[in-house]
Parts: C-alpha cells; sequence; structure tokens
C-alpha cells in the first residue's frame, strides 16, 4: 500500500469519528434490548426475554411487513419517475424557477401534505390502505430523486450521447449503455434517500393510511406505542433491524465482489 | 424501451391489486390509545359476539380527531377521546346519536356518570374511564406531602429542574387556571393572561413539557413531581411505591375517555354491541385492572380485587370525589386564545 | 422521435404525478388560509386576510426567526462533519465506497422515534453519560445535558446527516479523479485544490445536501418536542400545534404558506446563485 498522505489520515480520523457518532447510540439501544428490566436506567442482568416477548407480537411483524411493502414499492416508482424527471429537465433551459418547482414537494410541511391529502382522496372516495400510503410517498420521493439525479446530470459530457448516436446506437441502447452508468450513483443514492424517507415516514402515513392493522406502518405503530414510554420490544427491533439490514449488506457485497473487481 | 415499460406495468399492476383489496364489511374498526384496553378485549369480543373488530391506534385526541375530521369518519366505527372532543365531534356532526335500546348495560354505570355535562344523557357517547388531574411525586425524594399546584408552578429550590408537567393544550393551562382559583374552561382574556404569567414564570423550573414518558421519569428519579392523569400515574406506583397521587387543593379537572360511533360508520348494530359489551361488569372489572385507571362502571368497581385499591389509592375515589371536580367542556372559539396562550408560554426563553 | 415527444415522456409521468398527488391537495389547503375557523374546529368558508394579520403578530414572527437559526446552525454543522466524510467515501477504493455510503444509511433504517429516544437514553438527567461523569468523579450533581437547544440540535444532526452525505457522495465520485490530481500535481497544496477545484466543481451537491438538512430541520417537529422538552417551540410545532392541538387549519395553513414562502424564497435565490455561476464559470 502507498503511502498514506496526512490529509488522508485526518480523514480516516474524522470519519471515524462520525461512524461513532451514528453508531454510539444504536449501541446504546442494541445493549438495552438484552437488559432484563427494560428499563435503560439500571443494568439488571442479560435477558433474552424482549426478544422472546417479539417473536409473538403479531401487530409488530405485520407492521414492519406493511412498511416494506410501502417503502420498495414508493421507492420503485419514485426512482423511475424522478429519473426520467430528472432527464426531461436537463433538457429543458435552465431556469432558477423549474429548479425551485422540484423542491416544493420537499418544502411542504408534511403535517399540510397529510391533511391534504386525506381530504383529497376523502373528496375521491377513495378507500384508504397501504395502497394510499404509498401514492403519498411516492410524491415527495419522486421529488428527491430527481433533485440527486439532477446533481449527477450537471457536469455531465453530453458529447458521449451524441457520439454514440452519430455510431448508430440507438437512442435506448444508448440511455442503458451510456447514460445509465454514468447516472447510477445518483439513481441510487436517491433511491436509498427515498427508501430511508419513505421507511421512516410516519405524519403521512398516519394520515392516508386507512384504520386498523392492515394498514399501519412500523413508524405508526411505534408513534402510538411511545405514550408509554419506549418499551424494551423497540430496543429489539431496532437491534434485529439493523442486523438484518447489515447481513444484507455483507451478503450484496459477497455478491457483487467479483463483478466489481474482475 | 420495453423493459422500462415493462417494469412501469408491473409496478401499476402491483398497485392495483393492493387498490382492489378493500377491506371486508362484516368488522368494526376501533380507534384506541395504545394499551389502553386489556390486550385480549378484542379477542373476547369476537368469541362472545361473532362480531369481528380491529383495532386501529392514535397516541393523541387530536390526531384521531384530525384524522376524523378531514377523512369525514370514513373507516372507523367507534373512536375513543377524551369528553372535550366529543362536544366537538357532535357539533361538526361526525357522532352518532346512541341508541340506548342496544345498549342495556348502561345501566351498569354510575348515575353519575350519566348526566356529565359535555353530553348529557350520553346522547353520543359512554364514558369508558374517567378521573381527575393533579400531582404525581416522589415521596421519597421529595420529603413530606405537596398538596398545592403552587408546589409545582412555584417549586422549592430542591425540586426546580425535576418537574414536568402535561404538553397538550389544555393541560398545561390547568395547573395555572387552579392556582388562581378560575374555571378549567375559563375564557376570559384577563384570567388566560393571568395564568400565562405564571406559567412562563413556572417554566424556569420545568424539566420538560411530557405527556407519555413523564412516569418513567419519576421511576428514573430523573423527575421528582410531575403533572399526571390519575391512572396514569399508577403506572408510576406499580413500578415505585414511594409514588404518590394527589388531587391539589385548589381542585382540578375532570375528563372521561369516552366511545363514540361515527356517523359514518357502517355497523353501527356491532359498534353497539360493542360498547355494550365493554359495559359488562367483568369486563370492565377486567379493564379497571388491566389499565389501572378507574372506571364509571359501578358493578364493575365493586366487583375489583381490593388489594387493588390498597396498591393504587386514587382507584378508590367514589364518584362523588370524582365529581367535585370541574368538567372539562369544549371552548369553542376560544381555542385559538388558549392556543396563542401555550404557544406563548412554549416559546418563552 | 421528435424532440418534443421525448420530453412529454420525460417529464410527463412525474409531472402529472405531481399534479394530482402534490398541486391539487397543496392548493386546496392553501385556501383554506383565507377561511376562518369553525367555532368547534371545522372550516367556516368566509373569505378574509385574518389568519395573515395573525400570522405576522411578533409572537409567530419570533417563532420563524428562531426556526431559521437551529436549521441553520444543523445545516452548517451537518455539512462540516459531512463533507470530509463524503469525500473519503468518494476517494475510497471502489469496493469500499458502497459499503461505506451504507454504513452511513444503515442506523436510519430504524426508525427515527427510537434514534430520538437513544439520545435521550445517552442526555437524560439520570443517563449513561451522566452516570459516566459521576462515577469519574467527574460532576456531583448531574449535568443539564438534555432538554435544551444544544440537544436539539445534536437530534436533528444526527437525523439528517445522511441526506448530507449522500448527494455529496454522488457529486464528488463522478469528479473525474485527474481534475483533482492534477490541482495537486501543479503545485496547489492538496488542501488548496480541495478549496479552488473540488468544493466549487460540488456546488450543487452542497446546496442539495444543505437544503435536505435544512427543510426537514426546519418542519420538524417530534425532536423538539423529545429532545427539546418541549420547551422550544418551533415553527414545524407551531403549525403542526394548530392541525391538530387548536384545530384551527385555516391559521395553520397560513403558517404552512408563509414557511414555504421563505424556503421557495431561499430556494430561488440559491437556484439563481447557481445558474448564473455556472453561465459565468
Amino acid at each position: 500500500m502507498a503511502k498514506v498522505r496526512p490529509e488522508r489520515q485526518a480523514l480516516r480520523a474524522h470519519a471515524a469519528l462520525v461512524y461513532l457518532f451514528l453508531y454510539g447510540p444504536i449501541a446504546v439501544l442494541v445493549v438495552l434490548s438484552f437488559n432484563e428490566s427494560g428499563l435503560p436506567t439500571a443494568w439488571t442482568g442479560f435477558s433474552t426475554r424482549w426478544y422472546a416477548a417479539l417473536a409473538g407480537a403479531a401487530d409488530i411483524h405485520r407492521a414492519v411487513l406493511n412498511t416494506l411493502i410501502v417503502a420498495v414499492s414508493a421507492t420503485a416508482v419514485a426512482t423511475i419517475l424522478g429519473t426520467l424527471l430528472a432527464l426531461g429537465l436537463e433538457r429543458l433551459k435552465p431556469r432558477a424557477w423549474i429548479d425551485g418547482l422540484m423542491f416544493v414537494p420537499m418544502i411542504v410541511p408534511d403535517i399540510v401534505l397529510a391533511i391534504a391529502l386525506l381530504s383529497f382522496y376523502t373528496l375521491l372516495e377513495m378507500t384508504l390502505g397501504l395502497h394510499s400510503i404509498i401514492f403519498s410517498h411516492i410524491v415527495f420521493n419522486i421529488a428527491f430523486v430527481a433533485v440527486v439525479v439532477r446533481a449527477r446530470l450537471r457536469n455531465f459530457d453530453k458529447s458521449i450521447v451524441e457520439a454514440s448516436i452519430d455510431l448508430g446506437a440507438s437512442e435506448v441502447g444508448t440511455f442503458w449503455r451510456i447514460t445509465l452508468p454514468v447516472i447510477a450513483p445518483g439513481v441510487i443514492a436517491g433511491a436509498l434517500i427515498a427508501f430511508t424517507l419513505s421507511i421512516d415516514e410516519f405524519v403521512i402515513a398516519f394520515f392516508t393510511a386507512g384504520a386498523g392493522p392492515s394498514s399501519t406502518t412500523f413508524p405508526m405503530l411505534i408513534y402510538s406505542m411511545i405514550r408509554f414510554g419506549v418499551t424494551p420490544e423497540i430496543n429489539a427491533i431496532a437491534t434485529i433491524v439493523l442486523f438484518v439490514s447489515f447481513t444484507l449488506i455483507l451478503i450484496s457485497q459477497r455478491i457483487n465482489r467479483p463483478v466489481a473487481n474482475p | 424501451m420495453p423493459v422500462l415499460t415493462r417494469w412501469i406495468a408491473a409496478t401499476l399492476l402491483c398497485l392495483a391489486t393492493t387498490l382492489g383489496g378493500a377491506q371486508a364489511a362484516d368488522k368494526i374498526v376501533i380507534s384506541n390509545w395504545d394499551a389502553y384496553m386489556p390486550g385480549d378485549l378484542l379477542e373476547n369480543f369476537t368469541k362472545e359476539t361473532g362480531i369481528e373488530a380491529e383495532l386501529s391506534l392514535h397516541a393523541t385526541n387530536e390526531e384521531i380527531m384530525g384524522k376524523v375530521t378531514a377523512g369525514g369518519g370514513a373507516g372507523y366505527d367507534v373512536i375513543f377521546v377524551t369528553s372535550p372532543f366529543v362536544e366537538a365531534l357532535v357539533k361538526l356532526g361526525l357522532a352518532a346519536e346512541l341508541d340506548h335500546a342496544k345498549i342495556p348495560n348502561l345501566a351498569n354505570l354510575y348515575s353519575e356518570a350519566r348526566s356529565l355535562a359535555y353530553d348529557p344523557g350520553l346522547a353520543h357517547s359512554v364514558p369508558y374511564a374517567w378521573g381527575t388531574t393533579g400531582l404525581c411525586y416522589r415521596s421519597d425524594l421529595v420529603g413530606g406531602s405537596l398538596d398545592s399546584w403552587w408546589d409545582l408552578l412555584r417549586p422549592s429550590d430542591a425540586l426546580k429542574g425535576k418537574i414536568t408537567m402535561l404538553a397538550t393544550d389544555r393541560w398545561l393551562l390547568l395547573p395555572g387556571f387552579k392556582a388562581l382559583g378560575y374555571s378549567a374552561n375559563t375564557t376570559d382574556e384577563a384570567e388566560v393572561a393571568a395564568a400565562r404569567d405564571v406559567l412562563i414564570e413556572a417554566k424556569k423550573g420545568l424539566l420538560a413539557y411530557d405527556d407519555t414518558t413523564f412516569y418513567s421519569k419519576l421511576v428514573s428519579g430523573e423527575a421528582w413531581l410531575v403533572e399526571a392523569w390519575d391512572g396514569w400515574c399508577n403506572y408510576g406506583v406499580y413500578e415505585n411505591p414511594d409514588i404518590v397521587f394527589t388531587v391539589p387543593k385548589e381542585g382540578a379537572d375532570l375528563w372521561a375517555d369516552t366511545m363514540v360511533i361515527m356517523a359514518a360508520s357502517e355497523n353501527k348494530d356491532a359498534a353497539h354491541a360493542f360498547i355494550d359489551y365493554v359495559l359488562r361488569p367483568d369486563v370492565g372489572a377486567w379493564v379497571a385492572s388491566n389499565i389501572l385507571y378507574k372506571v364509571p362502571n359501578a358493578q364493575a368497581m365493586e366487583g375489583l380485587d381490593p388489594g387493588l385499591y390498597e396498591a393504587f389509592p386514587n382507584l378508590a375515589m367514589k364518584p362523588e370525589d370524582i365529581l367535585a371536580q370541574e368538567a372539562l367542556r369544549d371552548v369553542g372559539d376560544a381555542m385559538k386564545l388558549y392556543s396563542r396562550t401555550v404557544t406563548e408560554i412554549t416559546a418563552s426563553e | 422521435m421528435p424532440e418534443s415527444l421525448r420530453r412529454a415522456l420525460l417529464l410527463g409521468p412525474g409531472l402529472t404525478w405531481l399534479a394530482l398527488f402534490l398541486v391539487v391537495p397543496t392548493a386546496t389547503v392553501l385556501l383554506y388560509s383565507f377561511f376562518e375557523r369553525g367555532t368547534y374546529g371545522g372550516i367556516d368558508t368566509i373569505l378574509n386576510i385574518e389568519n395573515y394579520v395573525r400570522a405576522v403578530d411578533p409572537l409567530y414572527f419570533g417563532i420563524l426567526l428562531k426556526s431559521l437559526r437551529i436549521a441553520a446552525v444543523v445545516t452548517a454543522v451537518a455539512l462540516v462533519i459531512g463533507y470530509p466524510v463524503a469525500y473519503l467515501i468518494a476517494t475510497a477504493p471502489k469496493r469500499l465506497q458502497i459499503p461505506l455510503l451504507l454504513l452511513v444509511m444503515l442506523p436510519f433504517w430504524s426508525n427515527y422515534l427510537i434514534r430520538t429516544y437513544a439520545w435521550i437514553v445517552l442526555l437524560n438527567r439520570e443517563g449513561l453519560i451522566n452516570n459516566a461523569l459521576r462515577w469519574l468523579g467527574l460532576v456531583d450533581e448531574p449535568l443539564s445535558l438534555l432538554y435544551n437547544d444544544t440537544a436539539l440540535v445534536i437530534g436533528l444532526v444526527y437525523g439528517y446527516l445522511p441526506f448530507m452525505v449522500l448527494p455529496l457522495y454522488a457529486s464528488i465520485a463522478r469528479l473525474n479523479p485527474e481534475i483533482r490530481e492534477a490541482a495537486t500535481d501543479l503545485g496547489a497544496s492538496s488542501l488548496r485544490g480541495f478549496w479552488t477545484v473540488t468544493v466549487p466543481l460540488t456546488r450543487q451537491a452542497i446546496a442539495a445536501g444543505c437544503i435536505f438538512v435544512f427543510v426537514p430541520s426546519i418542519g420538524n417537529f417530534i425532536t423538539p418536542d423529545l429532545l427539546g422538552g418541549g420547551r422550544t417551540k418551533m415553527i414545524g410545532n407551531l403549525i403542526y400545534d394548530q392541525f391538530l392541538k387548536a384545530r384551527d387549519w385555516p391559521f395553520g395553513s397560513t403558517l404552512a404558506l408563509i414557511l414555504i414562502g421563505v424556503m421557495m424564497a431561499l430556494l430561488f435565490l440559491q437556484a439563481w446563485f447557481v445558474n448564473r455561476q455556472m453561465r459565468h464559470g
């Protein structure tokens, strides 16, 4: 390995601290999830009883599943629509108002959007359920995806596209082989933001959900649970979610390695 | 772009299928606070009546009010709200008129609970639990007993920074109103302003405004004195018997958490059956011993395990003790004044 | 394919969605701002501007200013600690980039409330930090770490840091490494190369990241409640209170409209600034 520049070392030290900042509180939750008493104030002994309690909590299982359905669907649709939108906007002359307009869904306070959407759905006499949460989440997700992809499209050398077409490639082929790979990090980042927002969104989901557990998402469940203080089962859930995500990342890395490093 | 088109088509199809999955009609949906009902209550109800019931949760009155106001109450059959909100629901035309013939167990209620001012004669609501608001504190840490709202508003130095107050408008203002000898429903601008000044001063001695976790703050010792609903103080007592509840000598409020059938409900008979089931003496007693709140059900309270009255003294409050407090009412247009006043208090430095 | 058709195909679906599910519903609510609260919390359709008169009250204006200040501090802190991390990730070996990025996102796939709750556990008077300090003999009386503006800022930075890191990463990763290296080779110290080359080229992403952090920070109402202990009121709380607690939708709409207006103004300013620089640079 080449000699590491001091700037690089400082950068690594800084990043280490930031990762500590990000994971410190999470680590606390993980430890607490094994605390017998369940209260954060005192360690009364190691126990897995909160995990056992989780195993029987059908409402929590259902809420987690609902959240995943909402987040995955909303992210998929919003990533496609948002990317197309970004590509389309790139073909227009840069105008401040268009850039500004893209930010509208992000700056409308969630409670306003929530009340507005519920009133709108009621007006249409639409049956509420998971689908109405998905429709609502797509709204703000589109904007986030479009903005991130657009940031990536700036400085994108369009002469490559023209060259590709001049050389006889079809437009669609050019898109898949040239444009998409170039904007891919932007699309991935946008999709990640959308997924993250969607999986954690409470206010809009609460208002646009149907009644009952069939459209209760995990954040909605947690929000009503905190009326009685955060219960230790929640620590156990956070730990499991973390563990599952971590495992998925590890697996995806194993799969990706040969491709990334031929 | 064939792949893309297929992808979009698949997604739309997926959405359309979800759309089609409407709920079965012969099922009632109940919205209540989390853990405010025994976990097996709905299951037992279904077993006995054959009516399917689903539980939906709200964290505050305000949330469910916002939801039924914007959605016209569609999708819900029975919702649990606190008394002043019943008045608003009725005025907004969202609450169904009750058919008492379908709720024979109404007879089990204390007569006092059938003539409460927010809904005399229980035309639109049935009380589920009732009680008052007062001081909930760690007698071992405070040293001595507390008996006045002023203990909360102008605390001793030892208590400063170890106090929490309730955060929702009505209960945030209540200690100020009562300490000054005003009505809990006052709409007099000068009185509200005077209470505001007291509450702004009181904020300096406050740890936090807290509606949800105050009892665990008491248990951990982070707070020593909190403004609390009687039933909820019992959750603290359960963890630590040194925690005591008291109604301040200046008086407090009377609230009732009620069951209301939505005017938009398509299963009103089943909804009535649910309310009737909850009012059964054995079910009421099971509710009270499970959530540790008083239920306004004479038969149920008589059937309660005497050990509970010993462990949680405020459960033993009689209807006349509760009725001695002032019933919370909807204040109509004065909500604007309340809301502004609370903003002034919470935004003050 | 003619250019106009291509544009329509690209822009059509997204814009239609936004028009249907955003513009129409929001416009309806904003119409409310010219109506009045009904006595019991409904809406009286009497056209007037009373709500706007109420909104310019110094009380509400002060809350807006305070919210702007807190959101600005949060954004600045997130940028300062987030940029170097994004830079490190983007310049790391290719196979490490995505894992490192996912590690930034990972904590955020649990739940905002749970994460915020973790800070309560850490910071409260009987919390882990205070207990550790007491155990070490550094303090006698527990410190008041929670329920103040500092705790609020920490919580918001913690909540939204990934939204700063992601766009920055996307933008820095796209930079041609030769450009960065060239600046250094030409004798510029790498720090100067960073300031004169990398930072200006990622301007757009800096702006995007700042907006992703600023916007949810200023509209947030849960963190002021939980970590601020309800002792601080931000504009998000105020709007939330009008819609839910006071059931005064018309006034809530008015406040929301004003907040949207302020943010639009900031955004136009930013977009204009970036576009101008593009044209000249």
